[in-house]
């Protein structure tokens, strides 16, 4: 177990070099010189000269990648070039209104998801099954800007049901005042994929033997699909709800900026609207990182939901 | 005499086809899609909405079915729309700045109505500035409408002369005709959506095959980089590209989805060409002498193609939502280019002042194709599984 950990923690390191070696790529030499984009209208070859040296991209790129690692070992990525906030202190305080928002949604989701996929699969191949299923088509077609735009304008807009958009300092207000409408509209966008997805889980388990086996016994189509098939297919869609979760942080990213909410992925929006190199930076190569460790952790829980699954 | 009867086993392709037929829904969302791509064509060529930038309409004109914008009496010049969904804005208490600037319709249940009347009647006779279609005193507005006179620029007006009050779908801003419009941002929206894809699908199949066919090293290296797209979310993955593309074009947009988005036709090739590759058939063409290459791309490839061609139509309906949410963020096509995307961000403005048809245009159009995509990629997949009798 521990060397398995070892094992797969030493794999994430070539893939994490090639990480950040692809955003030092993108961001240092295909971004172009940061000094113009810094220095602005009113550049001058001195005080471009100046930029230049403040940030380094005067030196080598050996040089440059040096310190780029190091910033990324240090969690110090410098000041944002656009507010000159410190780059660690954004991530720090735009986590918690991101999180605000996605773990109720990620819950529901998982819950509304399981039950209804369940409750399809109990009809399956009827006409219920494939309207239902001809719906989930029609739902995820339809742009979650649509979903946003008129969600936000009917239900907060017009009826005044929930705030157009806010974000107060304490945390229960925000979860239930703010977050409300934003997990609501990313329940209605997303509840349709997951249910296609969850019900391929559930039909998955549903074929098997040892399905055969507790009908054959006499037990009920109810307990069978509850019990028998739930705890089969909780696994893929464990799996699946784990190993989703630091893309979702980034997913949100128009709920949160439709919504005003200061979160990562507003934060990433800001960013690549103003060209400020250093928060997406820094971002990205951090989602990556957490993308990995969420993976091994998923594996891990695997194993732990699942004991037939041997980790080598 | 024994007639000699050629069975010829109907190909891959032939049986998908008549199972294709046999499916009401996949012929159905075929034929939605064809007649899209139909449309992108003949737009893309010039034969029709080449004139969709025409001002044919006075500004936001409402739908025929709507009826037409009444002017309203105090100010015979100026074509304020009724609008459709006039009651709540005017009643709801201002609860944030977007409704500073909120229209002042005639609404017949407006307390105020008349007193809003007679001052911009006032205002009118007293000559201190004209009102615009917000309701806001522009002070310049004399001065403004004399430089226009002098340029003989009457682009500005708000009813035209020549101009339709009413167009069957609406109009926008400028009084573009919005069917004309959302036809002409379809073949924006649509050839990203199939250039991105079949150049992601290309790249995945490169490298796949390569890494499939070859193996070892040549494996390990396109391994390491699937490995480092897929760590970064895509989302993440396509906002950073394009921050760092500076340059704004439908080109540009291409690149950073057809980039990005190799990853999944990838994976299966790779899986595919490592199934094909100890086949009889390959080491047959390696008896006779054929290439690495030849044997890859024309005795490989044309039995896995199946799997690229699912992909490259999952793919398209992805990328058209991609450029659909870059493009309303502003990263996407230029300032000029319209696309589903550019639509809905103008609508999503538009749809406060109660103007909602460029925004239902835009959007029915879109779920339209992409639902009529997504149940024919659905088909298209299950009648090319060779699983599936």
């Amino acid at each position: 177990m521990i060397a398995y950990v070892v094992r797969r923690l030493w794999q994430m390191l070539p893939t994490m070099l090639g990480v950040v070696l692809l955003v030092f790529v993108l961001f240092n030499w295909v971004g172009g010189d940061p000094a113009f984009i810094l220095a602005g209208k009113m550049a001058n070859a001195e005080s471009i000269a100046n930029i230049r040296r403040q940030l380094g991209v005067d030196q080598p790129y050996y040089v440059q990648l040096w310190i780029f690692v190091k910033q990324i070992a240090s969690f110090d990525f410098g000041l944002s070039w656009a507010t000159g906030e410190p780059v660690s202190h954004i991530i720090a305080t735009r986590l918690g209104p991101s999180l605000t928002v996605l773990l109720p949604l990620t819950l529901l989701e998982t819950l509304l998801g399981i039950a209804l996929a369940l409750a399809v699969a109990f009809v399956r191949g009827s006409l219920t099954d494939r309207a239902v299923m001809i719906a989930c088509t029609v739902g995820m077609s339809v742009s979650i800007l649509v979903y946003i735009i008129v969600f936000q304008y009917g239900l907060a807009y017009k009826l005044g049901l929930f705030p157009v958009q806010g974000w107060g300092e304490s945390f229960w207000e925000n979860l239930l005042r703010y977050a409300t409408l934003p997990v609501l509209i990313g329940l209605a966008v997303s509840i349709a994929p997951t249910l296609r997805l969850y019900r391929s889980f559930v039909l998955d388990e549903v074929g098997q033997d040892y399905v055969r086996t507790a009908r054959a016994k006499g037990l009920g189509e109810r307990r069978v699909m509850w019990v028998h098939v739930l705890r089969n297919a909780a696994i893929p869609i464990i799996t699946h709800v784990m190993a989703n979760l630091p893309a979702l942080l980034i997913g949100a990213f128009l709920l949160e900026r439709f919504f005003g909410i200061p979160g990562i992925g507003r934060e990433v929006i800001l960013a690549v609207e103003r060209s400020d190199f250093p928060v997406i930076k820094a971002i990205t190569v951090y989602v990556a990182a957490a993308t990995m460790v969420f993976n091994l952790l998923t594996d891990l829980m695997y194993q732990a939901v699942d004991p037939r699954v041997q980790l080598t | 005499m024994t007639a000699i009867v050629h069975n010829v086993s109907p190909g891959l392709w032939r049986l998908a086809w008549r199972r294709l037929r046999a499916d009401r829904v996949a012929m159905a969302s075929l034929a939605v899609v064809a007649a899209f791509l139909l449309m992108l064509v003949l737009s893309a060529s010039g034969l029709i909405v080449a004139d969709w930038e025409q001002e044919v309409g006075v500004n936001y004109a409402p739908p025929g079915f709507v009826g037409a914008a009444q002017p309203p009496p105090a100010e015979p010049a100026q074509a304020a729309p009724t609008q459709p969904m006039q009651a709540a804005p005017a009643q709801a208490v201002p609860p944030q700045p977007m409704q500073a600037t909120q229209a002042l319709p005639d609404n017949p249940f407006d307390p105020l109505a008349d007193d809003i009347r007679a001052l911009r009647a006032q205002l009118a006779a007293g000559g201190a500035g004209a009102i615009d279609m917000y309701g806001v005193t522009d002070p310049l507005a004399g001065d403004l409408a004399q430089l226009r006179g002098a340029r003989g620029d009457t682009s500005a007006a708000h009813a035209g002369a020549g101009r339709l009050a009413t167009l069957p779908f609406g109009a926008d801003k400028w009084g573009h005709d919005i069917i004309k419009k959302t036809i002409k941002g379809g073949e924006t929206s649509i050839v990203v959506g199939l250039v991105a894809a079949l150049l992601a699908v290309s790249l995945g199949s490169l490298f796949g095959a390569l890494s499939g066919y070859f193996g070892g090293v040549v494996d390990d290296l396109f391994n390491w980089f699937y490995s480092i797209f897929t760590a970064i979310p895509s989302v993440l993955m396509i906002l950073a590209v394009a921050a760092v593309l500076q340059q704004k074009g439908v080109a540009t947009i291409v690149l950073i989805l057809g980039l990005t988005g190799w990853t999944g036709p990838y994976r299966l090739i790779r899986a595919e060409y490592i199934k094909h590759k100890a086949r009889e058939y390959v080491l047959a063409a390696d008896a006779i002498g054929a290439s690495h290459w030849r044997k890859m791309f024309t005795h490989i490839f044309p039995n896995v193609s199946h799997v690229a061609l699912v992909q490259m139509s999952i793919l398209v309906v992805g990328f058209i939502k991609a450029e659909v949410i870059l493009s309303f963020l502003g990263f996407g096509v230029p300032v000029g280019v319209v696309s589903w995307g550019s639509m809905l961000n103008e609508a999503q403005n538009e749809l406060i002042l109660g103007r909602w048809w460029q925004l239902t245009a835009a959007a029915v159009a879109m779920a339209l194709l992409v639902t009529a995509f997504s149940l024919f990629t659905d088909a298209l997949r299950d009648a090319l599984d060779p699983k599936v009798k």
